[in-house]
């Protein structure tokens, strides 16, 4: 084990393969043979070749099973134990239909493998490596035709017809860039701006009602989106996606953002719901600690203080969305967020 | 008895009539494609018999499954975004509005016969799938069987690996339901978080804004078009290469580098491998009938406001989320710039981790210095410091995976999110060092023990005390095969800088092998051979030969 297959040196350079003393052990080969009870006993042959054969007829069954039951057991018409169009229907053909492809498969496996392994020659044999490499002629013959193509093509004595190849290569794979362009828009002003407008109503998210201040309950939260903001709308759900935003009612006696307090109303805050990590809706809310928690990875942020991140990986607040009161009571936007919502981007703090 | 023997002789008298048609067969298909060249060349290759060669066995064929199953899926999958509003059997979401892509996985699965079954039998595939590859990745690198020649079929294994990912994520994107699509919106935000071009890399890939109209059919070609042409053309030169080098063996008696001893494909691997596919594919499909896998209608068709907690991915992609749990939120703004850490710092862990995972093969091979071919493999407490390695990787990836459970964790264990996350934060980079150190030990101890073996044999149990009262267990020396296995691999020292050898490499010989056990050389054996007569010698002087225990003795 110490020389390579074609007898050249193990390592290149300096090895850190230690010489053994006299070479090591000798191998000492293969060990003698020992027999399986059906190689010598004619019973045990009988037995094993019963076994096999019955594990095919267990497979043939197998089949039938799963024919069968793939129309006595349908998901929305005839079924044997459930109604059609029920779960229970749904429950049933797919159980009976996978037994039976199961038992159909796996017993054609499990009777090929018991065969080999009973009743299949168990003698091991050996087989020689060779080298990996090519022998020395071919290595010579390969050069040849390499270098002979080459003098060929004539490409050692057309130094133009080379640069120009190589530019044309080069150049191709920009032509990629176009097509790839064409994939999406370019970003713009996209992720600075959301639904969101002066004197928009904020309403509840499950029914599109509009929501007065006096129906906000202390440590309540209300998932809300925009007035206006239907199926009919559109990119509904590309806008549903920014514009998402929750709105807590906390004691004003306990926050500890004047800013923020000034831009909710009575101690009714309004915060985009979209993680500033990477933008898993921020649906948890914690009514003793006035804490939001992201489910995604846990940023936890809090609502008492602008919404600042006390835990996790998220480092920008939740934007707030600036709201004030209308003539009938009902809570309005004053504006759109003041900052992108969302995961943080390079030119986030640029202005467009 | 008697009744086998007449057919038999039968059977061997004349062919029978499947033989000649078969032979008419064979020479028509000969003449035409000379494939009795390909049946010579390959029918009676040997390939060694290893319960651990099996896993890439099993990934190959939870492949084939996932082919057939998941072309019967795309008979009936709409990759479609287009809103409708639901009027299918399932109660509980009539008139929700919901994508094709949604719509069609519920048509899928209620209303078309053998969908549901088709359905899991998909993902099960997956996940098996993709536990066979790294389990065969980790046989690969504890044995040392990426070395020379076969470094190129490691790499190409890798990105089977990596693809493997891929498709699965691909895949399980495509309901379009709120799981999948909240997975959907983490890589557009990893997007937006790389500098400069990110914002244009998402809008890329979602064909405008996050989630627009476009991605679903495009993971879609992806899932049943590039990936897997891709990882068909990579099993492919993954085989080839594998038939190429032959298939390594384990250390045995009679088993060397330039041989590979075990059994013929045809029959016995044809019947054992073709056999193996079978029972592969028959116990997915136990799986599939009865345990039910993301069962998409209890978490709705994707809205980007809903989500519910406990929100994970499917196995083999948490250790991606688990960096983005525990990295706490760094976050620059340089020039009015923003650089995202909470972001790039996980993304650059996780490439580091597969880049290790890639390299290691010549990293290895740049520290031994060795340029042999190696087709006998390495027992992994042979080389402590790689098996160390490679635990330790597996323990970061765990603890990763882990951290992107801490929410089941905490709710299962009654422990805060907060101090779970503290405690892997920590682990993150306590553990892999301690978990290199021990398994090393380990190692080493397991050397020592065999080295033991080899030298004196194994413990019979019988004690003798000796005239001056010291008490001797008489021991019975291994045959040279049993003892071969123990004293055949290589002897490894730490190299000195300078001569060739650089600090750097000096330095990393010693990391791997100062304190590595040496094999057990002829001449140890010899002097503990003597030793051990020298012994049998005094031992049978007290004992006149007769080596019953002594509290037997007592007895008489
Ligand atoms: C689609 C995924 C894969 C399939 C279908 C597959 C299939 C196989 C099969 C059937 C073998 C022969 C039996 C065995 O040693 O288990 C093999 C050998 C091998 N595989 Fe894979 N494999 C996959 C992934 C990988 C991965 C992820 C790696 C490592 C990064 C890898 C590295 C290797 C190497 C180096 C060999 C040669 C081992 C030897 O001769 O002992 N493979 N592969
Ligand atoms: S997306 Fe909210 S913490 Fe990551």
């Amino acid at each position: 084990m110490t020389d390579n297959l074609d007898g050249t040196t193990p390592a290149k350079g300096v090895s850190a393969i230690a010489p053994k003393e006299g070479g090591g052990f000798p191998n000492p080969g293969l060990p003698p043979h020992v027999h399986r009870q059906a190689d010598t006993d004619k019973r045990a042959e009988k037995r094993a070749e019963k076994i096999v054969a019955g594990m095919f007829v267990l497979s043939i069954l197998g089949t039938v099973l799963f024919i069968a039951s793939y129309f006595v057991f349908t998901p929305m018409d005839t079924n044997l134990l459930a109604e059609g169009g029920t779960l229970r229907a749904v429950f049933w053909s797919n159980l009976f239909t996978g037994l039976g492809l199961a038992i159909a498969v796996f017993f054609i496996g499990a009777a090929a493998v018991h065969w080999a392994k009973t009743l299949m020659p168990d003698d091991e044999m050996v087989e020689e490596r060779h080298a990996t490499r090519s022998s020395d002629e071919s290595r010579d013959r390969a050069v040849e035709i390499i270098t002979g193509g080459l003098q060929e093509s004539g490409i050692a004595r057309r130094p133009v017809i080379v640069t120009a190849m190589v530019g044309a290569l080069a150049a191709l794979p920009i032509a990629v860039l176009a097509p790839l362009s064409t994939l999406g828009p370019l970003p713009g002003n996209k992720l600075h701006h959301t639904f969101w407008k002066p004197g928009m109503r904020l309403t509840r998210d499950h029914d599109g009602t509009p929501i007065r201040a006096d129906e906000v309950a202390m440590n309540s939260i209300f998932h809300v989106m925009p007035e206006g903001l239907t199926e009919e709308t559109p990119h509904f759900l590309n806008e549903r996606a920014k514009a998402a935003a929750v709105i807590v009612r906390i004691d004003p006696a306990i926050g500890k953002n004047e800013e923020s307090l000034a831009n909710g109303h009575q101690g009714i805050l309004a915060f985009s719901k979209i993680c500033t990590h990477v933008g898993c809706p921020v649906a948890l809310y914690e009514q003793q600690t006035h804490h939001m928690l992201c489910p995604c990875h846990q940023s936890t942020f809090d609502v008492t203080d602008a919404a600042k991140v006390i835990f996790g990986p998220a480092h920008r607040p939740l934007p707030q969305l600036p709201i004030e009161v209308d003539a009938e009571g009902y809570l309005v936007a004053t504006g759109d967020f003041p900052e992108p919502i969302g995961p943080s981007f390079w030119d986030l703090h640029k202005d467009k | 008895m008697t009744t086998t023997t007449p057919s038999s002789q039968k059977q061997d008298a004349q062919p029978g009539r499947v033989a000649r048609l078969g032979a008419v067969g064979g020479d028509w298909l000969d003449q035409r494609t000379a494939g009795g060249g390909l049946v010579k060349f390959l029918g009676r290759k040997i390939f060694p018999d290893h319960w651990s060669f099996m896993f890439g066995e099993v990934a190959l064929y939870s492949f084939v499954i996932l082919l057939v199953s998941g072309t019967f899926l795309t008979m009936f999958f709409v990759p479609s975004m287009d809103e409708v509003v639901y009027d299918g059997v399932y109660g509980p979401m009539q008139g929700a509005h919901m994508s094709r892509a949604f719509e069609s996985t519920l048509h899928l699965s209620f209303e078309v016969k053998g969908g549901l079954l088709f359905r899991q039998m998909h993902h099960w595939a997956a996940l098996v799938f993709m536990v066979a590859i790294f389990v065969h990745m980790f046989r690969v690198f504890f044995t040392g069987a990426f070395r020379k020649p076969r470094e190129l079929n490691w790499l190409v294994g890798f990105s089977l690996m990596v693809l493997g990912m891929v498709a699965g994520f691909s895949g399980y994107s495509l309901p379009d339901d709120v799981l999948s699509g909240n997975g959907l919106r983490v890589v557009d935000g990893l997007m937006k978080g790389i500098p400069i071009v990110g914002t244009y890399l998402s809008m890329l890939l979602f064909g405008g804004e996050f989630p627009g109209h476009d991605i679903i059919p495009r993971l879609f070609t992806i899932h049943i078009l590039l990936v897997p042409a891709a990882i068909l053309g990579l099993i492919a030169i993954h085989l080839t290469l594998l038939v190429l080098s032959k298939h390594t063996h384990y250390p045995g008696p009679g088993r060397t580098d330039r041989n590979v001893v075990g059994f013929p494909v045809f029959p016995v691997y044809a019947a054992k491998a073709g056999g193996f596919f079978f029972l592969v594919f028959g116990i997915i499909t136990l799986i599939s009938a009865t345990t039910a896998i993301n069962a998409v209608w209890i978490y709705g068709p994707y809205d980007p406001s809903p989500v519910s907690a406990g929100s994970q991915p499917d196995w083999y992609m948490l250790w991606t989320d688990g960096g983005l749990r525990l990295i706490p939120g760094w976050e620059f703004t340089i020039f009015g710039y923003v650089i995202s850490l909470n972001i790039l710092l996980p993304m650059a862990i996780y490439g580091g981790l597969l880049a290790f995972l890639a390299l290691y093969p010549f990293l290895e091979a740049w520290v031994t210095g060795d340029d042999r071919e190696h087709h006998v493999l390495d027992l992994p407490y042979n080389n402590p410091v790689r098996t160390g390695l490679g635990v330790a990787w597996i323990t970061i990836y765990l603890i990763l995976a882990l951290g992107a459970t801490n929410d089941l964790i905490a709710l299962k264990l009654h422990l805060s999110i907060n101090d779970l996350t503290w405690l892997f934060r920590v682990s993150i980079f306590v553990a892999p060092v301690l978990v290199f150190y021990i398994t090393k030990r380990l190692c080493i101890a397991m050397q020592r023990h065999k080295r033991g073996l080899a030298l004196h044999g194994v413990e019979t149990s019988k004690v003798v005390r000796m005239p001056n009262g010291e008490m001797l267990e008489i021991h019975e020396p291994l045959n040279e095969y049993d003892r071969w296995v123990l004293v055949q691999h290589d002897d490894f020292r730490p190299l000195k800088a300078g001569k060739g050898v650089s600090a750097l490499r000096a330095k990393a010989t010693s990391f791997f092998f100062k304190d590595y056990i040496s094999p057990v050389t002829p001449a140890e054996l010899r002097e503990a051979l003597d030793h051990a007569a020298h012994e049998k010698h005094e031992i049978d002087a007290v004992t006149g030969g007769d080596y019953t225990v002594p509290s037997a003795k007592v007895g008489h």
